[in-house]
């Protein structure tokens, strides 16, 4: 699905990313850990494909379309509802049956009393819950998430370790985090950069 | 029709965005007409109808700059257009979307504008209106393109202008002219190519800026 030789990435003069090497499997549950600024989030976004690497060669055996990403924001517009926006990017990613399946991950993630409410009242662990409907919409074959745990309280980070357990069955998932014994029940491999 | 049928999603939820927000039309509005009012009383009696033109296009492109500059600012709020660039649309038609509702504040700004200008200095005719809209069209398409260069950086409001700017003044030769001018058709038809090959540029050109 993935294989990742030497990827690394400069802002200017300064390294952010060195020489990283990565094979993901379709079934692969991943977890990549290190400190602040070790680079974590720049690899995340490299294997999205939303920043290129200065250097390294990315090969990815899987379509844009079939990538599901969460970062550190919640990547949804403030001043539209959680319904409105999981609609746009439906439609933005054809997803058969749109409706449906936005009530059903609105519904999953808690979401569904608050779905007509603009993002912008939102608290940071609803807007996080959002980011994660928004990147299971399309129902994706790879889902990289960069430190998914941030801002959720203690109710919403177990409802997501319960989710991830549920969506790590048939999908690769790539996960950033600093909180690795969390996800240990899934089997994870783990790529510790420094 | 998917390109289509994107474009307008994204057209339609720029426009719900700013109903909600209301951070940009309003400005755009206030901005013209104090424009206008200030211009009014400036210009010394008598001053003849080709100076006050010149003015409606000060007004004119620095409205247009003021829309431009909040443009991107909903998606660079909470990173959507990292979400955007992520779903499997073509980028184009985000650029595309763009344009049309910056496009649309400006034309609304116009509403109350162009009467404002008939009202204060000189009458505008139907060759001079065709100017107006012909360079709206260019300044919004190359604007858009602009904005998301700007947005990137980090003196957006400095560098905006600093793009936008040069890049208009063959629309406010082209939409001076088409009011000024005995043969205005000369210049509309200057102001059709000048949109048609810049819109072409930007609409292919989006996807590179916004990617890296």
């Amino acid at each position: 699905m993935i294989v990742a030789r030497g990827l690394e990435r400069r802002y200017g003069g300064r390294r952010v990313l060195a020489g990283v090497d990565l094979v993901v499997q379709p079934d692969d549950v991943v977890l990549v850990t290190g400190p602040n600024g070790s680079g974590k989030t720049t690899l995340l976004r490299i294997l999205a494909g939303l920043v290129a690497p200065t250097r390294g060669e990315l090969e990815l055996a899987i379509d844009r379309s079939r990538i599901g990403f969460v970062g550190h924001e919640p990547l949804v517009y403030r001043e539209l509802t959680a319904l409105e926006n999981l609609d746009l990017f439906g439609r933005l990613y054809r997803v058969p049956e749109r409706r449906e399946r936005i009530g059903m991950l609105l519904e999953r993630f808690g979401l569904w009393d608050v779905r007509a409410v603009r993002v912008s009242e939102y608290s940071r662990g609803m807007a996080q819950r959002l980011a994660l409907c928004r990147a299971l919409l399309h129902d994706p074959d790879l889902l990289l998430l960069d430190e998914p745990h941030a801002s959720l309280d203690a109710a919403g980070a177990a409802l997501l370790d319960e989710e991830l357990a549920r969506l790590a069955r048939g999908r690769a998932l790539v996960v950033a985090t600093h909180e690795p014994e969390r996800l240990s029940a899934l089997a994870p491999r783990r790529l510790a950069l420094t | 029709m998917t390109y289509v049928s994107d474009v307008v999603a994204l057209t339609r939820k720029d426009l719900r965005v700013e109903l909600r927000a209301r951070d940009t039309l309003p400005a755009m509005l206030l901005f013209v007409l104090s424009t206008l009012v200030v211009f009014h009383f400036a210009l010394p009696a008598g001053t003849g109808a080709t100076a006050a033109y010149g003015l409606l296009w000060v007004a004119i492109v620095f409205t247009a700059l003021l829309g431009l500059s909040r443009a991107w600012v909903p998606e660079a709020e909470h990173g959507v257009l990292d979400g955007l660039v992520l779903a499997p649309c073509d980028r184009s038609a985000i650029w595309l979307g763009k344009t049309l509702a910056t496009l649309a504040f400006l034309l609304a700004a116009q509403v109350v504008a162009l009467p404002a200008f008939v009202l204060f200095f000189a009458p505008l005719d139907a060759t001079a209106l065709a100017g107006v809209l012909l360079a709206d069209v260019g300044i919004c398409a190359i604007g858009s393109l602009l904005a998301a260069m700007a947005a990137a950086g980090r003196a957006r409001e400095l560098l905006l202008p600093l793009l936008v700017l040069p890049l208009a003044i063959p629309l406010v030769v082209g939409g001076v002219g088409s009011a000024v001018s005995d043969d205005g058709g000369r210049f509309l038809l200057f102001l059709l190519l000048y949109d048609g090959v810049f819109a072409v540029l930007s609409w292919a050109s989006f996807e590179y800026v916004i990617t890296e």
